[in-house]
């Protein structure tokens, strides 16, 4: 279902970004979406820029400018999905564009969860997470050897509490860039 | 498929550094939540020696069985004689104490080989329960004294003990921005802990061989997850799978041949696979495009157990090896079920559940599918079971940090387990440590 939804979402990301004026495809600007499609587990994270300092929304999800966008580097994700919310198409529109301009750089994702579960499992489904970002980024025209994935499940928190409000800061995609940049 | 090109094979033989004296930070503290409610009263006498030992052992006996939550020993300080053989024993004397067991014992030798026996008595019946006798290195009297408390545990209640058995777990210390795993080793009782791995990157899912000298275990050094396999005694390991992707949940077979894992594709989908150690030889086992993880081996060695979230959520699926069927679901109470372990007589799987939006540890009952939770916490996970299927081992939060506890699956008997600084996780309960 999950897959299903990801797949679903990432369509439209892709119609989205690519503003195709030929497409009949029915799209929300991104302005007015600031939840995710479906929350699987019916937990409503908080917003995404409740961040713990690092990667800090830049000026909402209208920022269009593709430099701007690139400085946001981390892509937070509801529990137990590894759906791309609309919110983070234009960043991820950004990064891509910076990749396909310039060849050598390379990136790697590195996939997160929070800590609730099995460890392993998490371990897969921080992949999923990371998998979900390079597609997005392929589609905006990224190598697929500029793109390498990591998975560390939840053994790598970014906020320490044992809370909603830490667990949705844990559950993200760090896009680390390894050159270039 | 032609299976090796799938799996590069690289063999180290890395000496890894082994930490002469481990920080005392890491030692773990094992402390009793919950006892029966009527402990057997016993007597475990001080052991007579003839040039003395290094190693108390009665004291090591006496702690073991009261760590066991199903014992209470009598203090030395009520003693009135301490006898250490048949003869000197006075059982009238010991019926006024109201204990119901008196152990006896004798140390013959001298560093560095010993000769540790006991003797066992019901005092209600007057009767002699039994001897035991194992000789020892100075270096292994502290296991050949858990070894007299485990003939003393089934003498009495029947069923082995598991105290002479080791725990691997992860201490994580540190935060984000400096963040230290380690894995170690130590005697079920917290003592004799030693490094096994030092890392910056994360340690994940320690597992023992079947004969307990080796353990494998997931590390991210270099940032790519890869899976070594690591002689305790030695330190020396191999690195058995270092694909692109996941490399993860390592389960040796009760053969020790052959390691289940789970890889991940180009797409990063996981899925199970197991590989012939000797020759290299990686067989797929699953093939579905949702998350199968977590293999654990049925004791037979012809199926496996794992976590897929093929219906949506994560719950408990069965594949038989040797034939062409899809897997069979064998969880079916609560939205999350995963990270099978099984009883070692194959009828019971602990797992993680999720009760009251809590994860807790439940035990599910392979022949019906009925299930119940057995620990309390909000965050319990990494169910292990004690090799006599007596006690399952698990990973909790208390007060902000990561400890161990354990939960006896007559649900009579809670310990807690705890390091002094940074998290504990991960744990894994040896088979039995046999004498050499």
């Amino acid at each position: 279902m999950n897959r299903i939804l990801g797949i679903t979402a990432l369509v439209t990301l892709s119609v989205l970004l690519a503003a195709c004026p030929g497409k009949k495809a029915q799209v929300k600007p991104p302005a007015t979406t600031g939840e995710s499609v479906a929350s699987s587990a019916g937990t409503t994270a908080p917003a995404a820029d409740a961040t713990g300092g690092q990667g800090k929304e830049l000026g909402g999800s209208g920022a269009t400018g593709a430099d701007a966008g690139v400085t946001k580097s981390t892509i937070y994700f509801d529990f137990d999905s590894s759906e791309i919310r609309a919110e983070y198409a234009a960043t991820l529109a950004a990064h891509g564009k910076k990749l396909a301009s310039d060849r050598t750089i390379k990136v790697r994702l590195e996939g997160n969860t929070d800590e609730r579960g099995s460890a392993e499992y998490n371990v897969a489904l921080g992949e999923r997470r990371a998998q979900a970002v390079k597609r997005a980024l392929a589609l905006q025209g990224a190598a697929p050897g500029q793109l390498a994935t990591v998975s560390y499940g939840e053994e790598r928190p970014t906020a320490e509490g044992h809370d909603e409000a830490a667990w949705a800061q844990n559950r993200r995609v760090e896009i680390v860039y390894l050159g270039g940049r | 498929m032609n299976a090796s090109r799938y799996l590069p094979r690289f063999f180290f033989a890395l000496a890894i550094l082994l930490l002469a004296a481990a920080p005392a930070q890491a030692q773990l503290t094992v402390q009793i939540t919950r006892g029966v409610t009527s402990p057997i009263p016993i007597a475990v006498v001080p052991f007579a020696s003839d040039a003395g030992t290094p190693v108390d052992l009665a004291q090591v006996i006496e702690a073991d069985l009261a760590r066991s939550g199903r014992f209470a020993g009598l203090p030395r300080a009520q003693m009135l004689q301490h006898p250490s053989t048949g003869a000197a024993l006075d059982l009238a004397q010991w019926r006024l104490m109201k204990t119901d067991f008196v152990v006896i014992g004798r140390v013959h030798g001298a560093a560095p080989g010993y000769r540790v026996e006991c003797e066992l008595f019901n005092v209600v019946t007057g009767q002699r329960l039994g001897g035991f006798a194992i000789s020892a290195a100075d270096t292994r009297l502290r296991l050949a004294a858990h070894q007299t408390a485990d003939f003393i545990y089934q003498k009495i209640l029947g069923v082995p003990g598991a105290f002479a058995t080791r725990i691997a777990y992860v201490n994580v210390r540190g935060t984000a921005a400096a963040r230290r795993w380690r894995l170690y080793v130590a005697d079920s009782d917290g003592e004799n802990y030693t490094t096994i791995l030092d890392s910056p990157e994360p340690i994940m899912s320690p597992t023992w061989s079947p004969d307990g000298t080796k353990l494998a275990y997931v590390s991210f050094e270099g940032k790519l997850s890869a899976i070594y396999v690591q002689t305790v005694a030695t330190s020396n390991r191999e690195r058995i799978s270092a694909r692109a992707g996941i490399n993860g949940a390592p389960a040796f077979s009760p053969d020790g041949k052959r390691l289940a894992l789970a890889l991940s594709q180009p797409d990063g989908n996981v899925d199970l696979f197991v590989l012939d150690l000797a020759s290299g030889n990686l067989s797929r086992i699953t093939d579905d495009p949702s998350i199968d993880t977590e293999p654990c081996w049925s004791p037979d060695g012809r199926s496996l157990y794992f976590t897929s979230d093929r219906s949506g959520k994560p719950q408990v699926y069965r594949i038989t090896l040797a034939r062409e069927e899809r897997p069979v679901r064998v969880t079916f109470e609560g939205s999350y079920n995963a990270r099978p372990r099984v009883s070692p007589d194959g009828t019971q799987l602990a797992v993680v559940t999720l009760e009251d939006g809590g994860y807790r540890i439940g035990l599910v009952e392979v022949a019906t599918g009925r299930s119940r939770v057995i620990s309390s916490g909000r965050l319990d996970e990494g169910p292990s079971f004690a090799p006599n299927g007596q006690t399952v081992l698990y990973a909790a939060r208390e007060g902000g940090h990561g400890v161990l506890a354990t939960a006896s699956v007559d649900g009579s008997v809670s310990s807690r387990i705890s390091v002094a600084e940074g998290d504990v996780r991960e744990p894994a309960w040896s088979p039995r440590v046999e004498s050499q």
